[in-house]
């Protein structure tokens, strides 16, 4: 790779992911002092798979830095509908824009074009491997509300298997003193056992369980995912899964009142439309909050690629 | 077969009985327009039982491949009837283009002329993982 790009967000050291929040907090604080940073600067959009939330995300940080946006949007209209490789690809959008955000059904598709790019490329989802921008979003959120991250008891909920998000905040947290993990999913949803082997490894504690209630009171935060159809070869599979865990007020009855709910979004019927008034529901928090780290980051990866 | 027999070439020792005919397939070695030998259960003072593969021929050999199917085997150069260099192997950091990802997500099983490439994440155990989607060899 002949610039930084990001593709995990164990690409990010402890004092780079401390900078990034840092930086997010002051665009916060001041958004004025960062709408004209990347003024002239072209971020691509390269989105191979249905997103909304975060394509517009991405949009929406380079707007505010006062940058451009060039958007590929599904394979359909895209020159990878005639075949063309993602390291095709990236060498070609390597002389439009300055900077990529891709998103890719296939796993690893961000370091494909990360070696063959000549700026610097942010995975903005890869199949179910890696969602790193996402990790930063929860990170900002649990900054936010919770002012550490040290000391938690973090529940994760549902599919924990292909839920790329999970796995990264996972490897994210896990770096932090006294971080336990509770990971709530049905059996055919756990986690893979490469993630468990980092946590034993690390001597990171965390429980397994299939009950939700009955893992609610510990919790500091409760991340809740979503069954996600497209990660299913078989459609039986995924109607026997996709109601597991359905949040609703009275699950929260035991919950504790400083709790922070998260979730990735978008949500299907995961979390009850009748939590989003309850002010420990942080999901839209979440997503302003990821704007907001998309900003630094773009910020941080352009001046090291030397283009701002 | 003695290795004198050799005037120039490689001679794989030390290989745990019963992995020669898979190195010998990996290396390509029946498509080689040379005498190769592959000696299998052959007696050893050290090991009970090895197989040996000999190669009547100075090749460049995938030595990480060899390190990779097993770490414990020598590999011995011979030049002039003599031997001439006694390579010690070990597990290769990464492994190119020696095994292919199972995995039907990963990007390595569509994009074109994509090299494979693994990494070794835990020596101990031999586990080498996918570079692009990080699933694990079998």
């Amino acid at each position: 790779m002949s610039v930084r790009s990001l593709i995990d967000i164990t690409d990010l050291s402890t004092a780079e992911l401390e900078e990034l929040l840092s930086v997010a907090q002051d665009i916060i604080d001041r958004p004025g002092d960062y709408a004209h940073l990347c003024d002239g600067k072209k971020l691509a959009t390269l989105f191979f798979e249905p997103s909304t939330r975060t394509r517009l995300s991405f949009e929406a940080a380079m707007y505010e830095l006062g940058g451009h946006v060039l958007s590929v949007t599904g394979t359909a209209t895209s020159s990878a509908a005639k075949g063309e490789s993602v390291a095709d690809t990236a060498k070609v959008i390597s002389c439009y824009a300055d900077i990529i955000a891709m998103r890719h059904p296939k796993e690893g598709a961000a370091l494909v074009a990360a070696l063959n790019a000549s700026i610097p490329v942010i995975n903005a989802g890869d199949g179910g491997h890696c969602h790193p921008t996402q990790t930063l979003a929860d990170l900002l959120t649990i900054r936010r509300e919770k002012g550490r991250f040290t000391d938690l008891t973090v529940g994760l909920c549902g599919d924990l298997k292909f839920g790329r998000t999970v796995h990264s905040l996972i490897n994210a947290l896990a770096r932090y003193e006294g971080v336990r993990f509770v990971l709530i999913s049905p059996e055919e949803l756990k986690v893979p056992s490469y993630v468990k082997t980092t946590l034993r490894e690390g001597g990171i504690p965390y429980a397994q369980t299939t009950d939700l209630e009955g893992a609610m009171p510990e919790l500091d935060i409760l991340y809740m995912t979503r069954v996600q159809r497209e990660r299913f070869f078989n459609e039986e599979d995924y109607l026997r899964l996709k109601d597991s865990y359905i949040l609703t007020p009275d699950k929260l009855r035991n919950a504790r009142a400083d709790l922070a709910i998260l979730h990735p979004l978008p949500r299907v019927n995961e979390i009850s439309v009748a939590i989003d008034a309850d002010p420990r529901a942080c999901y839209f928090k979440q997503v302003l909050n990821g704007k907001y780290m998309r900003m630094a980051l773009i910020l941080k990866l352009l001046k090291e690629a030397g283009r701002l | 077969m003695n290795i004198d027999s050799i005037r120039n070439g490689v001679v794989i020792d030390h290989i745990t009985a019963g992995r020669g005919m898979r190195l010998y397939e990996l290396l390509g070695l029946g498509e080689l327009d040379v005498s190769v030998a592959l000696i299998k259960n052959a007696v050893s003072r050290k090991m009970g039982k090895k197989d040996i593969i000999k190669i009547d021929a100075a090749l460049p050999l995938n030595i990480d491949l060899i390190g990779y199917v097993d770490p414990g085997a020598t590999v011995n150069i011979i030049r002039d009837g003599q031997l001439v260099e006694k390579k010690e192997l070990h597990l290769p950091e990464i492994l190119r283009g020696v095994i292919r990802c199972k995995n039907p997500r990963c990007i390595s099983s569509t994009e074109q002329e994509l090299e494979q490439v693994f990494k070794l994440t835990d020596r101990e155990k031999k586990v080498y993982r996918c570079i692009y989607c990080e699933t694990k060899a079998n």
